[in-house]
């Protein structure tokens, strides 16, 4: 049986907060998660869902409050663990007293690769991430952009088996993001897991292949991209040219919600049931049909789903709580 | 992981803050070190008779000490709390460097910056001896056991200032660290003041005394401005005496850093 690449079991945490009485506010609910080997892996969620602190755990740069988790087979506290894998902070900052050749020496020598190798791996990776120019230059005259290639570099770096990435595309131009995803890309194709945070869901729809939701330090959904995407919605959207910037009225009459796009262009969204009327109707007026698909739920959809019970709960809690405000005010004879 | 690995690892970490220190210019106080000596020795030559070399190892080993303390507080507390504020830690804590191994390679770092600007200021100070009294007294020697109790000193300093910025604010780290230090240079006046109260006062003056550093016993430079020899024995005592109390903050440094949570 393959060994999974990260089990989290558990994993919880709560921090301390107030100054003179303080009590633990939970920053990540029990969270069990198992992300297999060779997987791309997204973790979504809007800021401050818990995101951050899932990974930080991970790394070891927070303790848990409770649970652990397993990373390539090892318990999370294994020193075994960190030379397999390769983390990129989000919105890293580095020694900006470097150069990007002298950061990853430097990193590249905390992480074991013998001198013989590393100077060549360094220069590779510099050409990877398209710095090979600017190596010479300190990091204190870098960009964002710039700076976040460095920050990919050294954790892949040492070739690991698993890399974590915290927000990779923030802060990244369109360029820089397709960079990264493109870099992303070529680590599933060399075999790697790769777990990345992110709230950009259209990179998480074209990059994972499983995601999952959290909000409010909770686990909301998992599953597997292509499945949540390929669920329909009971409806069809047929584009077609219109001979005048008008829409049929029969086309209307079936239920159909359309709009026109570039030119004479009509995209019209309908009951899947009434596909072939409006067939019909386009066949009976002599439009040009240029497609017909199913509409299918998008991941932007799923996701929002997922985070809508708790904005619904939260509602609810504002409205119990404003309730007792006024009954509580009745009782004193007080208008609220 | 072996014992060379680890110590390969904890070098790379203070090279590292060496490099950090030279290029953010911290040995520029060079200068004003050069600036400061080569006033004093111009006029020192100029006013007074037979003293020259009295003021000049005076001088020279009083201000190598006030530079280098400043150095050690105000790098010192902000070795780790900065790497924490500007999260340059994270990405070297998610590599196989043990956070002991990060402490201890950064104390490293600072005090080899602190033993180089040291070395380029004893040199001044000799060259400003060469030019007050035209040669070199056997004497002069001796001027060497308190450059390297100086040296000392910052270890305990830099330990001290790592330890307090390990629990507290930069500010309240550096006032910590400072009224340590001068409380220590006091340290033999309350060793005397234990000896001579009695009683609930007597004992925790007596704690207070010898749970400060003793910098008092660090500092000979009145000594040796005025020739005397130092026994073999306070270079011995001074030398396990910094190890064992810098081993000691560390340590502490080290227990607290180990459980902090790193937001």
């Amino acid at each position: 049986m393959a060994i999974a690449a990260i089990e989290i079991l558990d994993l919880e945490k709560s921090y301390l907060v107030g100054f003179w009485r303080k009590r633990p506010k939970l920053a990540l609910r029990p969270l069990r998660l198992t992300i297999e080997e060779g997987e791309v892996f997204g973790f979504l969620g809007p800021n401050g869902a818990g995101k951050t602190t899932t990974l930080k755990l991970l790394m070891g740069l927070v303790f848990p409050t409770a649970g652990t988790a397993r990373i390539l087979g090892m318990d999370m506290d294994d020193p075994r663990v960190k030379s397999q894998i390769g983390f990129l902070p989000e919105q890293p900052y580095f020694y900006d007293h470097l150069t990007a050749r002298e950061l990853l020496n430097y990193y590249g020598q905390l992480s074991g690769i013998p001198s013989k190798e590393r100077s060549a791996r360094v220069e590779q990776m510099l050409a990877r991430v398209g710095l090979s120019d600017s190596a010479g230059i300190q990091l204190r005259k870098f960009s964002k952009g710039m700076l976040q290639r460095v920050g990919l570099a050294q954790a892949i770096l040492h070739d690991p088996k698993l890399v974590f990435l915290d927000e990779p595309m923030s802060g990244l131009d369109p360029m820089g993001r397709r960079e990264v995803r493109d870099l992303i890309q070529q680590l599933r194709q060399e075999g790697k897991t790769v777990f990345f945070s992110t709230h950009i869901l259209s990179d998480a729809e074209s990059l994972c292949d499983r995601v999952a939701v959290i909000h409010q330090g909770e686990l909301r959904g998992v599953g597997k991209v292509a499945e949540l995407t390929s669920e329909t919605q009971g409806k069809v959207e047929i584009v077609f040219y219109a001979n005048a910037k008008k829409v049929p009225a029969a086309l209307t009459a079936l239920g159909a919600e359309s709009r026109f796009g570039g030119g004479n262009m009509v995209n019209s969204v309908l009951p899947e049931a009434q596909q072939e009327a409006a067939l019909d109707v386009l066949r009976r007026e002599q439009l040009k049909l240029i497609s017909l698909t199913p509409v299918r739920r998008s991941l932007e959809e799923y996701y929002i789903q997922q985070l809508r019970p708790a904005e619904n709960e939260e509602i609810a809690n504002k409205e119990s709580f404003k309730k007792e405000l006024r009954q509580e005010a009745s009782r004193k004879g007080v208008g609220v | 992981m072996n014992s060379n690995v680890t110590g390969a690892r904890i070098g790379y970490i203070a090279f590292n803050t060496f490099r950090e220190a030279v290029r953010d210019r911290v040995l520029y106080n060079l200068i004003a070190f050069a600036l400061l000596l080569s006033g004093a020795a111009i006029l020192v030559g100029e006013i007074s008779i037979d003293i020259e070399r009295l003021v000049v190892v005076n001088l020279g080993l009083t201000a190598i000490s006030l530079f280098g303390v400043v150095i050690a507080i105000f790098i010192g507390i902000g070795l780790v709390s900065k790497e924490i504020d500007k999260r340059t830690l994270y990405t070297v804590l998610s590599r196989p460097v043990r956070r002991w191994e990060f402490v201890v390679g950064k104390f490293f770092g600072l005090t080899g910056t602190l033993v180089v600007n040291t070395f380029f200021m004893a040199l001044g100070v000799f060259l400003a001896l060469v030019y007050v009294a035209h040669k070199f007294e056997p004497m002069d020697v001796w001027v060497l056991a308190a450059l390297y109790f100086i040296v000392l000193q910052f270890f305990i300093v830099c330990a001290l200032a790592l330890f307090f910025s390990s629990f507290s604010t930069p500010l309240m780290s550096a006032i910590f660290t400072f009224a340590l230090f001068v409380i220590g240079n006091l340290s033999e006046d309350l060793r005397g003041f234990a000896r001579v109260t009695s009683g609930l006062g007597g004992a925790l003056a007596t704690l207070i005394a010898y749970a400060v550093p003793n910098f008092s016993a660090l500092n000979v430079i009145s000594q040796v401005a005025h020739g005397d020899p130092i026994p073999g024995r306070l270079i011995l005592y001074n030398t396990a005496y910094t190890l064992l109390y810098s081993a000691m903050a560390i340590s502490g440094a080290v227990l607290i850093f180990q459980r902090r949570n790193l937001k």
